[in-house]
């Protein structure tokens, strides 16, 4: 009998406070229901997290490392896109 | 096992550097009164409660045994998962027999200085599994059983009794959960799978019937509102388990309950000489966990799990 491997998935979970969910790990599942158990006993043993994601690493289009230059370099002397040249008032928080 | 408090620490919720991941634990007993309730024989509260804990102790050890055994890794996790989810239960479980039968027995004496004879569990739950189809047939009836009994044990007199089912209802529901994907998944899945998960339902199903025959101690407290009497839960487990086995296209979909399809899986006590269907002669004729009696596997069990426990008196860790 051949083997068959399951697919693998991207887990993500929301921390109890946080507003994002957190790319956390990958894990190999037969479907999304599966997966969604499995980053339950794995990902959030802990009290981690209040919501998971899971998406299959197929379906993830991720920038290529080579493409670093173009991707990303020209934004790091663009200091106009930050609103730093502002008077922020003393009781505004977290900017 | 000496330490203080495991939610110490933990039940806190601040930001304290040292924990990497949340804290906000909740103590599950947390401000319940522990005294006994009004009018409970002590010694019949201790062997309930024996009951309940010895059931998940033994059903915790089979699980573990599955680990480094396991088809998949992440399914590797899940059983551990559940057999430490059941640990935690039995602790509090043999925790309360001691207080109740008062002589200063604690949880690890309980589970550790006792024979065979002296344990309460049902013995399917400490069948060993021939396959992993075998285990989450298993793990499906007895979740599925046990749900409905802390569901019911919430309303118990007994505050710690309740608030200890009403920490299990949550762990057990996922359990439940979890064994009945697998069921489905292999019933309905290759002819393979197909075939083996029906061989696995195929040899438990005779074996389900003592999970509905009430002992004098269960039918006792519960007539004064303290435990569960289990033959009230077969309606409840019939239910969920002939339309999980039924999704599963492990029994055919026009079963409807009462149409006959589905044979009552009790034994009826009331039923006596005249009339008694073979089912019931043979389940009087097997071991009865609640009273004391079990098969030999539950001596392999305890060889295993007693073994550092016994040949170490007093010893600490």
């Amino acid at each position: 009998m051949t083997r068959h491997e399951w697919p693998l998935f991207e887990v993500f979970v929301r921390a109890k406070r946080g507003l994002n969910h957190v790319h956390v790990g990958s894990l190999r599942a037969a479907d999304h229901e599966m997966a969604l158990h499995h980053a339950r006993d794995l990902y959030t043993r802990r009290n981690e997290g209040v919501s998971i994601w899971v998406v299959r690493s197929d379906a993830v289009a991720a920038s290529d490392p080579a493409d670093k230059e173009a991707f990303f370099t020209p934004s790091s002397d663009k200091v106009y896109r930050h609103p730093t040249h502002y008077a922020i008032p003393d009781n505004v928080p977290h900017i | 096992m000496a330490f203080d408090d495991a939610y110490h620490a933990l039940t806190d919720h601040d930001d304290d550097a040292r924990w990497a991941y949340g804290t906000g634990f909740t103590d599950p007993l947390a401000g319940v009164p522990g005294d006994l309730p009004d009018g409970v024989d002590r010694t019949e509260l201790a062997a309930y409660c024996l009951m309940l804990g010895d059931d998940a102790l033994i059903l915790s050890h089979r699980l573990q045994q599955w680990v480094t055994r396991s088809p998949e890794l992440e399914d590797e996790l899940a059983l551990a998962n559940i057999g430490l989810d059941l640990l935690g239960q039995a602790r509090l479980l043999l925790t309360r027999a001691g207080v109740a039968e008062g002589w200063g027995r604690d949880e690890d004496d309980l589970a550790m200085r006792r024979d065979p004879s002296g344990f309460r569990n049902v013995c399917l739950a400490e069948r060993a599994d021939a396959d992993f189809a075998h285990l989450v047939a298993r793990l499906f009836a007895l979740s599925t059983w046990r749900l409905a009994l802390l569901d019911r044990l919430t309303a118990s007199r007994d505050p710690m009794l309740a608030a200890i089912a009403a920490k299990g209802v949550k762990e057990v529901t996922y359990h439940r959960d979890y064994a009945a994907q697998w069921v489905v998944r292999l019933g309905d899945g290759t002819p393979l799978s197909h075939d083996r998960m029906l061989a696995a339902v195929e040899t438990l199903t005779p074996q389900l019937a003592e999970l509905f025959r009430s002992h004098p101690t269960e039918i006792g407290l519960a007539s004064v509102g303290v435990a569960v009497d289990p033959a009230t839960l077969e309606a409840e487990f019939t239910q969920v388990w002939t339309h999980v086995l039924q999704t599963a296209t492990l029994l055919p979909p026009t079963a409807s309950l009462g149409g006959g399809a589905a044979p009552s899986l009790a034994c009826d006590p009331a039923a006596e000489v005249s009339g008694v269907p073979a089912g019931i002669e043979q389940e009087r004729a097997r071991p009865w966990g609640r009273d004391g009696e079990h098969t030999p596997a539950l001596a392999e069990i305890l060889d295993e799990m007693q073994g550092v426990a016994r040949s170490v008196p007093g010893g600490v860790w």
